[in-house]
């Protein structure tokens, strides 16, 4: 077969496709990388494997029922999408939900935060060559998805929020085996510094590498971890509190390395920062209601609503354009992981092709969410 | 005692009774092949076996449990159905090239055998050269590999051969200087002499710290030219994909598996050999009481012992320490070990000169 142009070029630089079927970009994403030995020249993401229009068959879908579509997005925080779509209807409906029903939905989305870094942590140790770290994580997520099924049926598309408050009560057995959980957690965590955190090879391989200005992060919308790596403040929960965020203590964990370890470092510290909001809300659960008094047919009034959540990844914003009937007339998803996707080039660029592989994983990309 | 040098003498003296020299060599030389090939069989059932269940300690899970006693059979039952799997090789790959790398592999692993004595007076060739010939030989290796990935016509597998070619010839030099230590303290380039000088101590403890150095970097550059993780470059799964054998199928894929097996068992043979003794029961200088009672575990069980403690350590490895980059590969030889290789040996050549060693 003749080849139409030259495998490699007069420079030097050859192609190769990361994927869509590669072991280290977690699902279908495509990246052509332009490789001048080992050294990257660029990097170009394509995308599309996994687009399912989900952001059309919502518009087919009444509003009860396209919050659920919304579980297929960021798989791993599937409780926090659904909770900014039952959110941006209680918006439009000016509906007021139970305190019962605030703080459960805030245990709930800091589980979710902690399942979620605990499966990217262990992925991380495995795009690094360690492979002990994904079981170890597991193994405390486990516990995580066991209370979820406990409560809602599921343990990773929970389908829990309706708008309005949540679906269902806690299960009898939540508030204790939460509390069980956290103090496994607080056992098992050291053992994740010991096998990452404070091993000179991970940190050869995570320090000075990916960097990402300020000035980048900002210029291409980087939020979640991503930007608080390099020193941007933008946690939803802080800047813009909702479902009761206002309410507890928590720092927004905040490094300014700019690099993969400075991530990294970030996440771990959240994973910290979850366990101190569920501690503050576990004893604390209120009684009474857990949903709002609802009509069985929810129309939204004309006009247009954004709310905008903090899921595991960073900020979800979900714009609504309404025109008064049962179905959302257009939604939009502003996820997270797109625009994080968008700093690859600009932080793999002139690094080798093994750290293109830690770059990834502390983008903590979730493919679904970036292609919906 | 029971020593395999008596066995083996008398087979010898036997078939030296029946038969003229000649064919005594042949049939001889038949036995230790049929040997060879069913230990090499053996030893790679044996090693992924112990793989799994070492991977599944560290992790929290049980490892194979489902065939066999215990999954002793999951081995047998993987290599059954890598034989039934199609033998595949890429359209525009070099089909001779492509065939007969995992050969060269295994049949390198295969010649490694050769020198290692397993016990007293067992064992396959005493070379003179023992040291020289591992060194020689495992260096060939390289070439299968770089085979491989040439070959296969594929980006990932060219980038694993050339990660793998740059590795092994980097690090060969600090296994090799490493190597010279114990020649230099034992005085033989022979494998059994170099057991035979430590039957007062092993040189571990008796070469104080010049050999404990030599034995660290021994065990690095080993994992290394091993391709084992932290060092799995030319595999490199996360990155590579399957790296120089990402294009290989059934049984040929098989044999680079298998060939690593082997030749970690190898390294740890040589380093047991080397450094902790070989066969030699542990040995304190003057302490004849002690080392009577030590004398009676068989030797087989010592080097047995040793060989798999050290083959426990590099599976500690891989599944504890993620792995390097490249470039951080190449700076860790070439500024630091290699350096520390050469001033270690100076060491070693003062050390012996004056008679410091026990």
């Amino acid at each position: 077969m003749e080849l139409e142009q030259p495998a490699i070029s007069d420079t030097g630089d050859f192609t190769i496709n990361m994927g869509p079927q590669h072991p280290s970009t977690h699902g279908v994403l495509h990246l052509k990388v332009t490789l001048n030995g080992e050294t990257i020249k660029n990097v170009e993401p394509h995308l599309g494997y996994i687009h399912r229009s989900i952001e059309k068959m919502s518009e087919a879908s009444t509003y009860r029922n396209f919050i659920y579509l919304t579980s297929r997005m960021d798989y791993l925080s599937a409780h926090m999408n659904n909770q900014a779509c039952a959110m941006v209807v209680e918006k439009g409906l000016q509906l007021e939900i139970p305190p019962r029903a605030k703080v459960i939905r805030m245990l709930m989305s800091e589980l979710t935060r902690l399942a979620s870094h605990q499966l990217w942590w262990g992925a991380l140790g495995l795009d690094l060559g360690a492979i002990t770290p994904y079981f170890l994580g597991f193994r405390d997520r486990e516990e995580i998805l066991d209370i979820f099924e406990e409560t809602c049926g599921a343990r990773l598309t929970m389908n829990y929020n309706v708008p309005g408050g949540l679906m269902y009560d806690i299960h009898p057995n939540f508030v204790g085996k939460v509390k069980t959980f956290l103090k496994n957690f607080e056992d098992h965590l050291p053992e994740y510094k010991q096998l990452l955190t404070g091993n000179i090879i991970f940190e050869e391989r995570t320090k000075g590498v990916g960097i990402l200005t300020p000035e980048d992060a900002l210029s291409f919308g980087c939020t979640g971890a991503v930007a608080r790596g390099s020193g941007i403040s933008c946690d939803v929960r802080k800047w813009n509190p909702y479902d009761g965020y206002e309410t507890v203590q928590f720092e927004e964990p905040m490094e300014t390395g700019c690099d993969c370890y400075s991530r990294y470092v970030v996440r771990i510290r959240e994973m910290e920062e979850s366990v101190k909001i569920i501690e503050q809300l576990i004893d604390n659960i209120p009684e009474g209601e857990f949903q709002a008094k609802t009509k069985v047919v929810l129309k939204v009034p004309k006009g247009e609503y954004y709310t905008r959540v903090e899921t595991a990844r960073g900020e979800l914003g979900v714009y609504l354009v309404s025109d008064g009937s049962s179905n959302p007339y257009r939604i939009k998803y502003r996820s997270p992981g797109f625009s994080n996707l968008a700093a690859l080039n600009t932080m793999a660029k002139g690094n080798k092709i093994g750290d293109l592989v830690a770059i990834m994983a502390t983008l903590d990309l979730v493919i679904p969410d970036i292609d919906r | 005692m029971f020593s395999f040098y008596d066995i083996s003498n008398s087979i010898h003296q036997w078939l030296s009774s029946q038969m003229g020299s000649t064919a005594v060599m042949l049939i001889e030389m038949a036995i230790v092949g049929v040997l060879a090939i069913s230990l090499f069989a053996f030893l790679g059932l044996l090693l992924v076996y112990m793989e799994r269940k070492v991977a599944a300690f560290m992790q929290l899970r049980l490892g194979p449990n489902r065939v066999g006693w215990k999954g002793t059979l999951q081995t047998l039952a993987d290599t059954i159905k890598l034989l039934f799997k199609e033998g595949f090789s890429p359209d525009a790959s070099d089909k001779f090239l492509f065939n007969f790398a995992p050969i060269l592999v295994i049949v390198v692993a295969m010649l490694l055998l050769a020198p290692i004595p397993f016990a007293k007076g067992f064992q396959i060739y005493d070379i003179n050269i023992g040291v020289f010939y591992i060194s020689a030989v495992s260096s060939i290796g390289v070439i299968g590999i770089l085979m491989a990935g040439w070959s296969s016509n594929n980006k990932y597998s060219l980038l694993g051969a050339m990660r793998s070619g740059a590795q092994i010839v980097s690090y060969e030099l600090s296994a090799g200087l490493s190597l010279v230590v114990i020649v230099a303290f034992s005085g033989s380039m022979s494998l059994t002499q170099i057991v035979q000088s430590q039957a007062d101590g092993w040189w571990i403890f008796k070469g104080h710290i010049p050999a404990m150095i030599a034995f660290v970097i021994f065990i690095i550059a080993g994992t290394a030219e091993l391709n084992r993780a932290p060092f799995d470059f030319a595999e490199a799964e996360s990155e590579l994909t399957a790296g120089f054998h990402t294009e290989y199928t059934g049984m040929r894929f098989a044999m680079f598996f298998l060939a690593e097996y082997i030749n970690m068992f190898i390294m740890a043979a040589v380093g047991a050999t080397l450094f902790l003794g070989g066969w030699m029961p542990l040995h304190f200088g003057n302490l004849s009481g002690f080392n009577h009672i030590m004398d009676f575990i068989p030797h087989i069980v010592w080097f047995m012992g040793k060989t798999f403690f050290l083959i426990f350590v590099l599976m500690w490895f891989r599944w504890t320490f993620p792995r390097l980059r490249i470039d951080q590969l190449l700076t860790l030889e070439w500024k630091y070990l290699m350096p520390i290789s050469l001033f270690n040996l100076l060491l070693v050549a003062l050390v012996v000169i004056k008679g410091w060693h026990f």
